[in-house]
């Protein structure tokens, strides 16, 4: 195989940017999100994990065109952030965001399964121990709970390098600035004679996923090995 | 030594109990479900009763009248599981150091060297818990209160997992504590013989 062409680097590098800054945004907000469903029993609960989960479900083209609505230059919000040069609206931040929205919900969904396995009575252990809840949560409960949110970390930045309809709706389709693996596709699909060109997206695309995925496996038999599990 | 009045209610568990003792070594004896853990989780503060109070030596940890309701941090207690509850992610030497490294130098009481020579941990420092038996684990688990400097030892059942081989085999570790270091001691026990051998006095629930 030839090697990556100049276009197919940058639309490469620009989807591993976008993904990677979705996911750096993501963790912390997901993580705080995963542990209040996980651990707290409120008012609206079930109201709060609807509206988490609900880019999931929807056509993604709802959430792009809501987040134009509110981000977009002339947005509820987004007329307010603008003076202060962050745009969102066609350009790569609004891609991160974009993919950001939709991939929430599947890093909260692991992160929070892995929190619930832990057991309770270990939190408890480490606050006799002195540990604050803070502490004990992050000596216990996020080590224990790491491979979830790998899994999490990994679902959420496939995810974000295959967003289509929510970035194609809300930032739209700019070489260089919003133009990620699949819209690059999509371009190519539009024009003809580019079959040899989409093949070596759809490879490139295919290898990213597949090593990001290989990698969430190796950890975890990782971990396990390093707490004993298997001889 | 230790005084507590304690009216707790959990759904549809109602507990009302007063206890008093001059003793260092006190037994706590009832059947399963008569809510022995939910008197020490409260005396842990891990839970708040609903009123009553809690005193420990000339120290006040809960009052409901008074409104005092020391954390489990202010408390310091050092609490046994029943099955250990090492964590499965740190080796036993981590495990062990875990509460000890919660507190400062001052505070502390023993030497780790001392407790693991107490509870015959020395060759099990670097092992992760999987690899441990079921007394193994509870020796570990009980240095690692230990190593906490606690000023109340609570006991949830500490022997209630192992076979009678293991119970053997443990129960001269608690009598060298008891009669080695100078901590108060709440025993909790389902079985009357058990909790007769190794506690001053007997509360009944």
């Amino acid at each position: 195989m030839t090697m990556l062409t100049p276009e197919e680097i940058d639309v490469l590098k620009l989807s591993c940017q976008v993904a990677a800054s979705c996911l750096v945004l993501s963790l912390i907000p997901a993580t705080l999100v995963a542990w209040v469903l996980a651990r707290k029993e409120f008012w609206g609960k079930s109201l709060f994990e609807t509206v988490v989960f609900l880019p999931l479900v929807l056509p993604p083209v709802v959430p792009g065109y809501l987040l134009l609505q509110v981000f977009g230059n002339r947005g509820i919000i987004g007329q307010y952030l603008a003076p202060f040069g962050l745009e969102f609206a066609f350009n790569w931040k609004g891609a991160v965001l974009a993919s950001a929205v939709m991939g929430f919900p599947l890093l909260v969904q692991s992160i929070r399964l892995a929190i619930e396995l832990v057991d309770r009575r270990l939190e408890m252990a480490a606050k006799t121990l002195g540990a604050s809840s803070f502490g004990a949560f992050m000596q216990v409960t996020l080590p224990l709970a790491s491979s979830g949110i790998l899994v999490g970390s990994i679902l959420c930045f496939c995810r974000s390098l295959g967003e289509f309809g929510a970035t194609i709706t809300f930032v739209g389709n700019i070489a260089n600035e919003t133009r990620t693996l699949p819209l690059a596709m999509y371009s190519l699909m539009q024009q003809p004679d580019t079959e040899t060109a989409v093949w070596r997206l759809i490879i490139l695309s295919l290898s990213v996923a597949f090593f990001a995925l290989w990698f969430a496996q190796w950890f975890n038999r990782y971990q396990k090995n390093k707490r004993g599990y298997s001889t | 030594m230790i005084d507590c009045q304690l009216h707790i209610q959990q759904g549809q568990f109602v507990l009302d109990q007063h206890f008093q003792s001059d003793q260092k070594v006190v037994g706590l004896f009832g059947a399963s479900g008569s809510g022995k853990t939910t008197i020490l989780h409260s005396l842990a503060g891990l839970i708040s009763p609903k009123s009553g109070w809690i005193k420990l030596g000339g120290q006040t940890w809960f009052d409901s009248a008074q409104k005092i309701n020391l954390s489990t941090q202010q408390r310091r207690v050092g609490l046994v599981f029943q099955d250990a509850q090492l964590f499965p992610h740190k080796s036993v030497i981590k495990n062990l150091m875990f509460g000890f490294n919660h507190i400062s130098p001052t505070q502390r009481q023993f030497k780790v060297d001392e407790i693991v020579e107490l509870l015959k941990l020395e060759h099990l420092t670097g092992r992760m818990p999987i690899k441990l038996s079921g007394g193994e684990k509870q020796r570990v688990a009980l240095g690692r209160a230990l190593l906490y400097s606690p000023q109340l030892l609570l006991l949830d059942e500490p022997l209630s997992a192992l076979d009678a081989a293991h119970k053997a085999e443990i129960i001269p570790f608690f009598q060298k504590i008891k009669q080695n270091l100078d901590i108060p001691m709440l025993y909790v026990s389902h079985d009357k013989a058990e909790i007769e051998q190794l506690t001053d006095e007997i509360w009944y629930l």
